[in-house]
């Protein structure tokens, strides 16, 4: 468990309950600066109700976030969104605007006077559309853009937020492999550059596990890992967690963890847990 | 309505290249100085025009105090047209304005100031008051209740969708519980002109297409159209953030719930105060908004004001049009809005998208 006094975020024994069911029993973890973690989890984990959470969208069940050392209750609106920003899943514009205009919304809890943006926030958005290569599109229509291409939008106007804190639901949802590892390099430069912490949910466990510096596990039931990704996800918590053996494979300084081949009904071969350090190939 | 346009083309199509500038301060002044130098023209010409002609400089000065017994033309102007001309504007300004917070606030192209049912209440009032023979202001009295009973009514309804404390869209279920209540009005209204005798029908169309002929105190509508450009004016940049969805808006410091709560009550205070000063008047407050968001952008902070101002230019000006071209008979000012609206605004959605 890592000190969690001097972590940009940090939870106190959370507990989240949706219904009946206990998502999350007793989490206390700090996520510090200089840190990437991966949220993953089968479906319905609870992936996108912890970040809801960690964002103050939503009260834990029990429990307490921080941001920079103090309660969410305590963060005025505004002084808070200019410390952590929050990409929520699946957003839809109802109505045309220009991405460069879609993105400056993102300046809001920077405005001033009678609310309008200036050069300084003009400047911010158009860093972050070049941060993601996006500096073609400022002039598009966002209804014109592809699901992938809204994506990138959507977390450039995440990054345009200036807040130290960046929490994604689902970042790579939608983009092709070429924009899921620019978009993760982007911020692994972006967590490098100052002392900022990103925590994004994600599916592929292969990216986490290379861009990540630490992954949250959840499996669903309340029980969870965390901790450096490499100690996270492994065959073994993986399988576990997604009800689907996994294994890793290796070769050379490649590494991916991979479904293992199931035995199609009334085999007699069991299923590999534990695979040796070499994998199965 | 634009969405439909996304199936055409792809990537690199110019058809989505948008040509106009980000809105900015200096950019926003202009549009509402061009569109208040229209609504003084608009204005004058309406104080000036009539059966008894006028010239500009005797309207004007007929709004200066008068020394001595004022003639015919004073008379006129001062008693007749002045207040059916503010009350125009005001009618207009109060339906584009509920019209373009209602597309907001249900994040819908298609909303307009009636969608939540408000004229449906007013009307079933009005025609009940018109029915019971009472005076002018009673029927005026009697849509206001009925405006009133209609929000309280989806407010009552929906109050967990505008209240809920989560992350959820909450747009569609407040929609349907408005469209629904609208639907029971227009039962109801159906159901009290077929009861009516014939003798009060005319009148009872008149209002229900929207009329400005006795329209005689425009004061309580432009006394609302205060209190809501008042109160909305500085929550504009709020409402170009809640655009992006309420998990979006309240992650970035926007009170969501206080918010949503607060356009409603606007909007349903601007369609009421509309309704009893004019009939239901149709199409200004779907139309106005998106005319403004085609040549300007969607910039709540620009669409506000410029709303205001350009709706009651519209319907100041319908009501021109109506009073004069086929005088001495005058026709209900929601026929002409009507029927000049569709064709332009149709003009302009597909004079864009060729573009």
């Amino acid at each position: 468990m890592s000190d969690t006094r001097a972590s940009l975020l940090a939870v106190h024994a959370l507990t989240l309950r949706v219904g009946a069911r206990t998502l999350v029993e007793s989490l206390t973890q700090g996520f510090a600066a200089g840190e990437i973690w991966c949220v993953a989890g089968a479906n319905g984990a609870g992936k996108t109700t912890l970040i809801g959470a960690l964002a103050g969208l939503r009260e834990p069940s029990a429990g307490r976030v921080e941001v920079e050392g103090i309660a969410l209750a305590h963060w005025p609106p505004v002084r808070l969104a200019r410390r952590r920003a929050l990409m929520p899943q699946d957003q839809r514009d109802a109505f045309g605007a220009s991405v460069l205009d879609t993105v400056l919304l993102n300046r809001y809890p920077h405005l001033s006077g009678w609310g309008w943006e200036g050069d300084a926030d003009r400047a911010a958005a158009h860093a972050a559309l070049a941060t993601l290569g996006l500096e073609a599109f400022a002039a598009r229509d966002v209804l014109s853009l592809s699901g992938g291409e809204r994506q990138r939008v959507a977390l450039a106007a995440a990054l345009c937020q200036g807040a130290p804190l960046l929490l994604l639901d689902e970042p790579l949802a939608h983009l092709d492999l070429h924009h899921q590892i620019a978009c993760l390099e982007a911020l692994s430069r972006w967590v490098r550059s100052e002392a900022r912490t990103v925590l994004f949910s994600c599916h592929d466990l292969n990216l986490a596990r290379r861009f990540a510096t630490h992954a949250l596990l959840l499996d669903g039931r309340g029980g969870f890992h965390a901790g450096p990704v490499r100690e996270v996800l492994t065959p073994e918590r993986a399988s576990a967690a997604f009800g689907h053996p996994l294994v890793l494979i290796r070769e050379g300084a490649h590494e991916a963890l991979v479904p293992a081949l199931v035995p199609p009904p009334g085999s007699t071969s069991s299923i590999p847990h534990s695979p040796g350090p070499n994998g199965a190939r | 309505m634009r969405s439909m346009s996304r199936d055409e083309s792809h990537a690199a199509s110019p058809l989505h290249a948008l040509p106009r500038r980000s809105m900015s301060a200096r950019r926003a002044c202009t549009i509402w100085g061009g569109l208040a130098v229209a609504a003084l023209v608009v204005f004058a010409a309406s104080l000036a025009t009539g059966s008894v002609s006028v010239t500009p400089a005797q309207a004007l000065a007929a709004l200066m105090p008068a020394h001595g017994a004022p003639d015919i033309a004073t008379e006129i102007v001062r008693t007749l047209r002045l207040p059916r001309a503010l009350a125009g504007f005001a009618c207009g300004a109060l339906l584009a304005l509920g019209g373009a917070l209602l597309q907001v606030l249900l994040r819908n192209p298609l909303a307009e100031p009636y969608v939540l049912g408000v004229s449906g209440g007013a009307a079933a009032f009005a025609l009940v008051a018109m029915i019971a023979g009472v005076a002018w202001w009673g029927v005026q009295a009697s849509a206001c209740a009925g405006a009133l009973v209609s929000i309280l009514l989806v407010l009552g309804l929906a109050r967990r969708e505008l209240w809920r404390g989560e992350p959820q869209d909450s747009s569609p279920r407040l929609l349907l519980t408005g469209a629904v209540t609208a639907a029971g009005w227009g039962a109801l209204i159906t159901l009290l002109l077929t009861l009516a005798p014939d003798t009060r029908l005319r009148g009872m169309l008149f209002w229900l297409t929207g009329d400005l002929n006795g329209a005689s105190a425009p004061w309580p509508a432009l006394a609302a159209l205060g209190v809501v450009l008042a109160c909305i004016v500085p929550a504009a940049p709020m409402l170009n953030v809640l655009l992006r969805g309420d998990a979006a808006a309240q992650s970035l410091g926007v009170p969501v719930l206080r918010l949503r709560v607060g356009i409603y009550l606007a909007a349903s205070l601007a369609a009421a105060a509309a309704v009893t000063t004019g009939g239901t008047i149709g199409f200004v407050g779907l139309v106005v908004p998106h005319m403004l968001r085609l040549a300007f952008g969607n910039d709540q902070r620009m669409l506000v004001p410029a709303a205001a101002l350009a709706g009651g230019v519209a319907v100041m000006g319908a009501d021109l049009v109506a009073r004069t071209v086929a005088a001495p008979a005058q026709l209900p000012v929601g026929v002409v809005t009507a029927l000049a609206g569709v064709p332009v605004f149709l003009w302009m959605l597909l004079a864009r998208r060729a573009r």
